[in-house]
């Protein structure tokens, strides 16, 4: 875009510190960076994804051609225009009636040989006419019109940027997204939440910014180096050897420059999702902080990650912000070399000033785009960087693939059979050797045992969070591992320790397993599992908007909600997992004629520690250490007096006292 | 917002600020000297054939493009730790300002907001300052330098800088206020994609148990849009901006020639003046260009700003005492006096005329049922939240007159959740006393009947924990937990219903652990069983935030209707058990 012209180049000054079209959020993106370590196949990784954008982008490269071209062209005509007043300035001071030739002559005559020789080169000039004012508005109307056009095109190329980049981001973040959905849960439980936030927002931000800069910015300054070159060469090739030089020499100083930012971009980026995690953290177990009286200690470590992102967001910044003053440098020298050499040229006679002036003029026009060229080249690197940590992301292991030849649920009876199961979270740790166990349609499966047995373990296979080692889980004959998870969860409800709400009205959380269920039937749910109650001493009913920030609701109503919302979802196999914990007992206690009505006709496992919603279980597992040690009905396991009458005789010594 | 931020946190950077500023001036001049010398070489060197005085003026370019360089590269060295230290400081200051926060201001805000604020608006401001320092001596230098020249070299044609230069200022300022709205949502709308995600991840369970991805991922896709849409619509007024810029210096330089060229053919004004002019005149409009980039980016860093400013200025709703009181009367002792508890906002409270006293050696159990405001009242005594009425004393002193960190240090707070922060369970249980010897660890493990599986991990107290404590069971983090807050030794242990998630024995086994432990401590326990505070020396019943009922077990169980009720419920299942 340094397409302005200056009619007298030596005294054009300088435009090279011009910030022009790309330093849109320039900066901020080439604030972060990573480890670029495979920057070509990221780079393609980033191309592949504007492919729904193909014939966009073949537009940008159009209109960029275009408008370069017509940017270049302006200035020739501008020329023209004073070629024009000069030749008027000249024609009026000669007198009227002689020939230019005559006049040429008798410039010559009087010694100014230079003069003359630029007079005998124009051939518009007539002797004793003045400007031809309608040859100069001819030819600045041709220079308006091509401004405009290029201004248009180059708008064109701005907007057409503009719609693929901003569309790429957005595929790249619901991507991103629907990978959280396909990720194992254990991948959960290594990642800090923080540091995943990080990627969806800051990189792909990053990632956005330094693509619209680059792709507005690269080609065109590609293009204007091309054509500068291209006039340069016509117009002397000699000199064009001095001006070239600068091309591999920028290309070796925007290298080494690269080399040395890039190790400080990886450590500011990579500090920069540390720091939100530990942000994230903090702010998510505040209370502990304080009360624990950690306050201090965690602003400790904060302001150690905080110093340490300083310093490498300064180092950062500090080094890719010598791209410029370095390529300005790079330019100067080139553009006092042509001018020493151009001068001798001229003095010597090989060269006219005429020329060498142009042949400033371009190679000063030369060495912006290059300038831009380099800081570029620099600020794509530090989007390739951020585009890599979401990569890296994407590439992150999915879940055990879906079986290839899904099998439906067979018919809907509720039959839970663990074959010979076996299972580990970490491999040299089995929790679950060779467990098998039936549950008949429409019972009552009750799980107990000490805390660690793998209760949850067991639920978290029902519902394939993991899959079995060894071993089958079968529901209803069909191999749960050959059905889509989909499916298989379609046919199961389950009510967590953890209430989990998400940001939304209290119908909606209830509705959140069948969200096609009628208001009435919603409120009917929420009757049935004492949300009613509740739901009616807040103000704005079912409207309230709860979530995991809502200081409104205590624990066990939302553990109401989440009773409520399994209730709804009207599965055939429900589970339940400590899903009264914090509820009152009272309460509990009317819960239980829901919950009974609940559980007919459908199979439930019941994860409890109160014998209260045990005892009625048609199955008791009495679990250790992952292996089932008894099993059978209330009467028959206290019969038996073991494991579940020690268990029992725990509770009930406590209760005898009440 | 923006400047008084800006005034406040660039105070310590003024003298690298001077020197940046200087720098740029230095290097502004030289770049502006290097055409001038160039002049030169041709004027004086070419046309007269003085080979030696273009050598001569050569060097003496080169040594001006070197002082600019150096001049540079300096400037953008400080103005790098300035921007970058002024980045640091702010969101040291968030941080700190949250840190003061009650839970009732981190709700109000909202974590993943208080996250954006302490990282991507910092961002902002600190961009501004980055490239405002390398611009911020440039853009002015170039514009005054401009109008002088261009005002020597034609008086006549003067009008036209006056005409062109508005005109870029004015649409580009149309442009821009076009763009403002966008800034706004913006940063929300950032929020709002971190909240969801944020959700996403602490809820994946659920969303998978329900097969909800579809819906998890259309509210994604509801706020990813409502992002793009405001990058879009900004994104398509920044494309009018520079095409916008060009036309306007480019209609300029034919405005120059063609009425430069009345007056140079109407004798008025030479040829090389109107050259120079226009050179000039580009010059300023290049100017004014650069300094509409730095406006550019103001609004966008306006908005983080003020977001920055609403998180420093937010008063926390348990302010620091104002006279702190340090001499303490008694020793593990607390007492709610006629307490009363609001939400804001909540039109009824939630406690009301609460008054029970707890004594050093003695445990008083808090029972009532789902939302009676038993998390409330435990919550008042650390200062998570302040009473709106009475008062909450520790060891004879009104808790807001204590020391925070005094207050805190003899607190041990076991909660409802049992959050465990990441690291590993040994950092965890030191997390309330770093200096805890491993024996205190065990010991701690072994009363809160945890040591039986932390010896069964692979890595036993080096075993990693994830955020939260995702991967052990809900009863194996209560009981980390507990240890964490036994390791304290404090004088109050506050259990909010932290044995929920443990089974009947590991209970029964843990609270008689706890009592020797305890013995020289006040405790308070929430609790849904019965059987879990059958022995406390003393049972607050609360029902609706109102006290009804106050004794031991056995005059609870005579005189109070509700404490019947609550028995009942659970001693009705043991006896047909």
């Amino acid at each position: 875009m340094s397409t302005v012209e200056s009619p007298r180049p030596g005294t054009m000054r300088e435009t090279e510190r011009i910030p022009s079209g790309g330093q849109r959020g320039g900066p901020n993106a080439a604030m972060v960076g990573q480890k670029a370590l495979h920057f070509g196949p990221s780079a393609k990784r980033i191309v592949r994804r504007m492919r729904p954008d193909r014939a966009k982008v073949v537009a940008i490269v159009a209109a960029a051609v275009v408008s370069v071209a017509l940017f270049s062209i302006g200035p020739r005509v501008l020329g023209l225009a004073t070629d024009l007043i000069f030749a008027g300035v000249f024609g009026r001071r000669m007198p009227a009636g002689t020939t230019k030739a005559q006049a040429v002559e008798a410039i010559r005559a009087s010694g100014d040989a230079r003069v003359a020789d630029m007079l005998d080169a124009m051939d518009n000039v007539v002797p004793g006419e003045g400007v031809d004012f309608e040859a100069l508005g001819r030819v600045l109307l041709l220079v308006l019109a091509l401004y405009v056009m290029a201004s248009l095109f180059s708008w064109l190329q701005g907007y057409l940027v503009n719609d693929v980049v901003q569309g790429t981001v957005y595929r790249m973040r619901g991507e991103v997204e629907a990978k959280i959905h396909r990720l194992p849960l254990g991948f959960f439980d290594r990642q800090p939440r923080g540091e995943l936030l990080s990627r969806v927002t800051n990189d792909i931000d990053n990632v956005s910014q330094s693509l619209s800069q680059t792709m507005s910015q690269l080609l065109s300054s590609l293009l204007t180096v091309l054509s500068v070159v291209g006039m340069m060469i016509v117009m002397s090739p000699t000199l064009a050897v001095i001006a070239l030089v600068t091309i591999p020499v920028s290309m070796v100083v925007a290298g080494q420059v690269m080399t040395r930012s890039k190790p400080l971009f990886v450590d500011q980026w990579r500090r920069t999702g540390t720091l939100s995690a530990q942000v994230e953290e903090a702010f998510t177990g505040h209370e502990l902080t304080k009360v624990f009286g950690r306050r201090a200690d965690v602003e400790a470590r904060f302001a150690k990650e905080n110093e340490a992102l300083f310093t490498a967001s300064a180092g950062a910044q500090f080094i890719s912000g010598l791209v410029m003053p370095l390529m300005m440098f790079i330019g100067n020298v080139n553009y006092v070399a042509v001018a020493v050499v151009g001068g001798l040229r001229v003095a010597t006679g090989t060269m006219s000033l005429g020329d060498v002036q142009a042949f400033i003029h371009y190679s000063r026009q030369f060495t912006q785009p290059l300038t831009q060229v380099a800081s570029m080249a620099n600020l794509l690197q530090s989007g390739v960087a951020s585009a890599e940590r979401v990569f890296e992301l994407l590439d992150a292991e999915d879940e055990v693939a879906e079986s290839a030849t899904p099998v439906s649920p067979g018919a809907r009876r509720g039959q839970v059979e663990f074959a010979g199961v076996s299972f580990r979270y970490v491999p040299d740790a089995p929790l679950i050797t060779d467990l098998s166990l039936l549950a008949d349609p429409g019972h009552t499966v009750a799980i107990v045992g000490p805390t660690g047995a793998g209760k949850t373990t067991l639920v978290n296979l029902v519902l394939r969070f993991y899959d079995v080692d060894a071993g089958r889980i079968l529901l209803d004959g069909v191999d749960i591992a050959q059905m889509r998870r989909a499916d298989l969860r379609g046919e199961i409800g389950m009510v967590l320790q953890d209430t989990w709400l998400f940001e939304g009205s209290i119908r909606d959380n209830i509705a959140y397993g069948r969200p096609e269920a009628t208001d009435a039937e919603i409120r009917e749910a929420a009757r049935a599992t004492f949300v009613d109650r509740f739901v009616h001493s807040l103000p704005d009913g079912y409207d309230t908007v709860v979530g995991e920030a809502g200081g409104t609701l205590s624990a066990g109503e939302r553990q109401l909600i989440t009773i409520a919302r399994a209730f709804l979802a009207d599965p055939a196999l429900l589970i339940l997992d400590e899903a009264t914990s914090s509820v009152d007992t009272r309460t509990e206690f009317l819960l239980q004629h829901a919950m009974a009505a609940l559980r007919t006709d459908r199979t439930s496992f019941v994860i409890a520690h109160r014998l209260s919603t045990i005892r009625d279980a048609d199955l008791i597992l009495v679990m250790e250490s992952g292996r089932i040690v008894e099993q059978g009905t209330h009467d028959a396991l206290l019969g038996a007096n073991g494991a579940y009458t020690a268990l029992y005789n725990a509770q009930f010594s406590a209760a005898v006292v009440a | 917002m923006l400047l008084r931020l800006l005034t406040t946190y660039l105070r310590p950077y003024r003298t690298w600020l001077l020197g940046v500023l200087t720098l740029q001036f230095v290097a502004t001049i030289a770049s502006l000297y290097l055409p001038s010398l160039n002049a030169d070489i041709i004027d004086q060197g070419v046309a007269l054939g003085d080979t030696s005085y273009i050598l001569r003026t050569g060097m003496a370019m080169l040594a001006v493009a070197l002082a600019q360089v150096v001049a540079t590269v300096a400037a953008v060295y400080l103005g790098a730790r300035c921007a970058m230290g002024l980045g640091r400081d702010l969101r040291a200051a968030v941080f700190h300002r949250v840190g003061s926060f009650s839970s009732r201001e981190v709700a109000h805000f909202g974590a993943p907001s208080l996250i954006t604020r302490t990282t991507n608006d910092v961002q902002q401001v600190q961009m501004l300052v980055l490239l405002s320092s390398t611009m911020m001596v440039t853009a002015p230098i170039m514009m005054m330098g401009g109008v002088v020249m261009a005002l020597r070299e034609d008086l006549g044609l003067s009008w036209l800088v006056g005409i062109s230069a508005p005109a870029l200022l004015v649409s580009l300022g149309f442009v821009i206020s076009r763009m403002l709205p966008g800034y706004r949502f913006m940063q929300a709308r950032v929020d709002a994609i971190n909240k969801t995600v944020r959700e996403q991840i602490t809820g994946i369970r659920v969303v998978r148990a329900f097969v909800r991805e579809a819906f998890e991922t259309s509210r994604f896709d509801t706020a990813n849009l409502d992002l793009t849409t405001v990058a879009l619509s900004v994104g398509r007024w920044m494309a009018v901006m520079f095409p916008l810029v060009f036309l306007i210096l480019n209609l300029s330089s034919v405005a120059v020639l063609w009425f430069g060229g009345q007056r140079v053919d109407a004798g008025q004004m030479q040829i090389g003046s109107m050259t120079a002019f226009l050179a000039y005149l580009i010059q300023i409009l290049i100017a004014v260009m650069m300094a509409t980039f730095m406006l550019v980016m103001v609004p966008r860093a306006a908005v983080s700003a003020d977001r920055i400013s609403e998180v420093l200025h937010t008063e926390s709703s348990v302010p620091p005492p104002v006279a702190v009181v340090t001499t303490l009367g008694e020793r593990a002792t607390a007492r709610f006096s006629d307490v009363e508890f609001s939400y804001p906002g909540a039109s009824d409270p939630v406690l009301r005329g609460v008054s029970f006293g707890v004594a050093r050696g003695q445990t008083t159990a808090i029972i009532g049922s789902t939302g009676a405001g038993k998390t409330t009242l435990l919550g008042l005594v650390p200062r998570l939240f302040d009473v709106t009425g009475g008062a909450v004393s520790v060891d004879g002193v009104d808790v807001r007159r204590l020391d925070p960190e005094l207050l805190w240090s003899k607190i041990g707070l076991v909660p409802q959740q049992g959050y465990l922060f990441s690291g590993t369970v040994a950092s965890n249980l030191r997390y309330g006393r770093p200096d805890a010897t491993e024996a205190e660890l065990w010991a701690a493990l072994e009363t809160a009947q945890a040591r039986a599986f932390v010896e069964a991990m692979p890595d036993r107290l080096e075993t990693p924990m994830a955020q939260g404590g995702t991967n052990v069971s809900g009863g194996q983090r209560q009981r980390l937990a507990i240890a964490r807050a036994l390791i304290r030794k404090p004088e109050i242990y506050l259990f909010d219903d932290s044995f929920s998630a443990l089974d009947l024995a590991t209970d029964r086994r843990l609270r008689q652990a706890l009592a020797p432990v305890t013995r020289d401590a006040a405790v308070i326990v929430v609790a849904q069983r019965v059987s879990t505070i059958v022995d406390a020396d003393q049972i607050i019943v609360l029902e609706d935030g109102v006290v009804v009922g106050r004794g031991r077990h056995d005059d609870l169980l005579a005189g109070c209707g509700t404490y019947q009720e609550i028995v009942t419920s659970q001693l009705s299942a043991e006896e047909r058990a």
